[in-house]
């Protein structure tokens, strides 16, 4: 199993996530039920050390799990050897993006580098789909190394379904961010990324 | 009576029998739950403004000058006004009562709630007129830049937070106290004693004799198994006190600068080594005491309402020491969306040592069903129910906090709705507060010298009200995380309106349950009676003398 997109997996998770919330919920209601009647007997017998290791078992494997389902976790831990097929590099001050090229047209498939720097405050920096849903976001910290250089906050993304992405900040750096009657997201990019190339069910 | 009466006199509540530990504990508890109404009010005023255009309040909610500034103190009001205080009253009655020596105390400990008091009226008044709003992450330099917010507000706010951490660290030296006295059941206990016992050593020390076949190290430890998670929890809370101290000093010494008029180069400190080290701190409120807290009063509510010793004891206070040592080494769960942070942490800290946190609340939960299994029948009590639903609380909550704990989720989860809702206001609504309620049901004969409850049906009706209500705010909420929603950014167009006129909903029957909770205990201690709680005592006495056993023997079905 392998999740080419953000919606995949949050599908994916929502549906995994409620099964596992319906559960619980009826396990402790069952076990509230039982609790206040005389001679019921055990449906299962739980050993202790048994369920020790489910739980052992479940944190430890679920990393293993997305590790090898989700694409992006070891292209983050390995990103400084990938060379990217695009790169783009942009600063934010005052809650203004600086640098940033209008539109960034990915084709189908294409790895992006992002490296975003901050010359005051902590700020985000996230790809949405038109619906809303998140596509991939970092944290953006300012700062500069001893040579006065700003840091990096740097990002590799694979796009691997057409769209069109917004870009906003995804952090809160005060209410500066969004015009005085909150109305609107002063960070906010309409159509930041254009994704081609792909077919209906995403890839090349 | 009519109801006129119980509202002035309450149902046999009186006052002038309270001895000064009960009515220390009352006070805190009132203030808690004024604190909670006022946590639950600006929870739906948020949840109120994002529903969109069409929401009743007036346009001012959803300014961002405004609606940040509630964001800010919304969580100062929870944490600290409401929940630091009712924990802080429950073990600082419970230590002595459990034992069986008297608090250390009364006086620091009318301190304790005078200072988080005091302490959040200032942070939230900074919020209210400077309309301070760094929020409570205080991500540097956001708390110093004077260019957005307000100085004065600043250090008014940073004023508070400092009262409220003074206030807790009176708490802590209460109880520490109070637990190393050698008076009483503790007379001839050494100091090394206590201590072995209050970190579970003995506990760990017991396991290792069986396996190896050996008699036991102690037969009875020198602390009760509550005592030990209250100890345990309480070395975080100095620790998240002394961190939270320390950047507020930081924050604050920006700030008096800038006001003198020759401000200070933020720049100086890194920001990233700056929330590393303000989550290692912070972490400590999440993934410590809290968690620690919450498993002592698990075993400590299931051996009361059961009357009977916890299942698999010796391994319960190992675990709470394993806890502790995990407690300091999550924070990195955080920052796994921050690129500079080295890899090794994200994956060591972030997410290996995170996911104990699964074992570790897993082994709790398991010890007090066990627990509560192997005395059935019982009767269906207010307190078992509660901490039935507090066990529902953190069975939902824990997972959902783990499963966001990893490097590929974490990329579309971190700052979303997703874990606000889905994670920590369930922890805190759900998991913590029906904890915290099934307590305040176990003790309140005890606090308050056997006070009838006014009614039944409404701790009944607070009951459900409560945990659909709880429940349903958590998962709407939730849901809007996965759709994209962020935490931390405000909107009013109605982007995500049919999920958060759901929430809205939900979020609306805690703070109707609220009211029926708090009108029920209005009309049991009347409104004569709250006034008397903060009188003077006429008994000084800092203990109580009735044994934990006999609280046992109304469970019994």
């Amino acid at each position: 199993m392998t999740f080419a997109s953000s919606i995949e997996l949050l599908k994916f998770h929502e549906t995994a996530y409620t099964i596992y919330a319906l559960m619980i919920i009826s396990v402790i209601a069952w076990f509230g039920y039982n609790l206040t009647r005389e001679n019921v007997k055990s449906i299962v017998r739980i050993p202790f050390y048994g369920y020790m290791a489910f739980l052992v078992a479940g944190g430890v494997g679920h990393h293993i799990f997305t590790y090898n389902a989700i694409p992006w976790v070891s292209q983050d831990i390995t990103r400084h050897e990938i060379k990217p097929d695009q790169s783009y590099e942009f600063e934010i001050e005052r809650h203004k993006w600086i640098g940033l090229p209008k539109q960034i047209v990915v084709q189908c498939g294409q790895t992006v580098k992002f490296d975003v720097h901050s010359r005051d405050l902590v700020y985000g920096f996230g790809l949405f789909r038109k619906d809303g849903t998140l596509v991939t976001q970092m944290q953006v910290n300012p700062g500069t190394d001893v040579n006065g250089i700003l840091d990096s906050n740097d990002m590799l993304w694979t796009f691997n379904h057409n769209g069109v992405f917004d870009l906003t900040s995804t952090e809160y750096s005060g209410p500066a961010q969004y015009s005085e009657d909150g109305k609107k997201d002063l960070m906010l990019v309409k159509d930041f990324v254009k994704v081609v190339g792909c077919k209906d069910g995403g890839a090349k | 009576m009519s109801l006129k009466d119980n509202l002035i006199n309450g149902t046999n509540f009186d006052p002038d029998s309270l001895n000064a530990l009960q009515k220390v504990t009352l006070r805190a508890v009132v203030m808690s739950f004024l604190f909670f109404g006022l946590v639950a009010i600006e929870g739906m005023i948020m949840k109120l403004v994002v529903t969109g255009p069409s929401n009743p309040l007036p346009e001012m909610f959803s300014h961002p000058s405004h609606y940040f500034s509630i964001m800010t103190v919304h969580p100062i009001v929870g944490i600290f006004g409401s929940t630091y205080q009712l924990v802080f009253a429950a073990f600082m009655f419970l230590v002595p009562f459990l034992t069986k020596k008297p608090l250390y105390s009364v006086k620091l400990a009318n301190a304790v709630w005078i200072l988080i008091t005091v302490g959040t009226a200032l942070a939230w008044i900074a919020a209210f007129v400077w309309q301070y709003a760094p929020l409570y992450t205080l991500y540097w330099p956001l708390p110093a830049d004077t260019e957005q917010f307000s100085a004065v507000g600043g250090v008014v706010f940073i004023l508070g937070v400092a009262l409220i951490m003074l206030g807790t660290f009176g708490f802590i030296y209460n109880i520490y106290a109070t637990i190393f006295a050698r008076v009483g059941v503790h007379k001839d206990k050494t100091t090394k004693e206590l201590l072995i016992s209050g970190f579970g050593i003995d506990g760990m020390l017991n396991l290792w004799h069986k396996l190896t076949g050996k008699p036991p190290y102690s037969k009875e430890p020198a602390l009760a198994l509550p005592v030990v998670a209250i100890f345990r929890g309480t070395v975080d809370t100095f620790l998240d006190a002394v961190v939270i101290l320390s950047a507020g000093v930081l924050v604050l010494v920006y700030l008096l600068f800038d006001l003198a008029g020759s401000p200070l180069d933020v720049t100086v400190v890194d920001s990233l080594l700056y929330k590393n080290y303000f989550w290692w701190g912070l972490d400590l409120v999440a993934d410590g005491l809290v968690l620690i807290y919450v498993a002592g009063s698990w075993y400590l509510l299931a051996t009361l309402i059961t009357g009977q010793k916890l299942f698999m004891e010796n391994v319960a206070r190992a675990a709470l020491m394993l806890e502790l040592l995990v407690s300091w080494m999550v924070w990195s769960h955080h920052l796994l969306a921050d690129q500079g942070q080295p890899e090794m942490m994200k994956l060591i800290s972030g997410e290996m040592v995170t996911a104990f946190e699964l074992l570790t609340q897993g082994l709790a939960l398991f010890i007090t069903l066990v627990t509560l299994w192997k005395a059935r029948p019982l009767k269906m009590t207010m307190e078992l129910k509660y901490l039935l639903g507090g066990l529902v609380g953190f069975g939902l909550a824990v997972p959902a906090a783990i499963i966001q704990a990893d490097m590929g989720m974490n990329r579309v989860l971190h700052n979303t709705q997703w874990i606000a809702m889905a994670h920590f206001h369930i922890a805190l609504v759900v998991g913590l507060y029906m904890t915290l309620y099934s307590a305040l049901y176990v003790l309140w004969p005890i606090v308050t010298n056997n006070t009838k409850m006014f009614s039944s049906k409404m701790s009944n009706i607070h009951y459900w009200m409560y945990l659909i209500g709880g429940i349903g705010l958590g998962a709407f909420g939730g849901m809007a995380g996965l759709d994209g929603m962020l935490r931390r950014h405000l909107y009013v167009n109605g982007e995500f309106n049919t999920l958060m006129i759901l929430a809205a909903i939900c979020g609306t029957m805690v703070v109707i349950a609220w009211f029926i909770f708090l009108l029920n205990i209005v009309l049991s201690v009347g409104i004569k009676g709250l006034i008397g709680i903060f009188m003077p005592a006429k008994d000084p006495t800092a203990s109580y003398g009735i044994e934990p056993e006999t609280v046992a023997e109304n469970h019994k079905a």
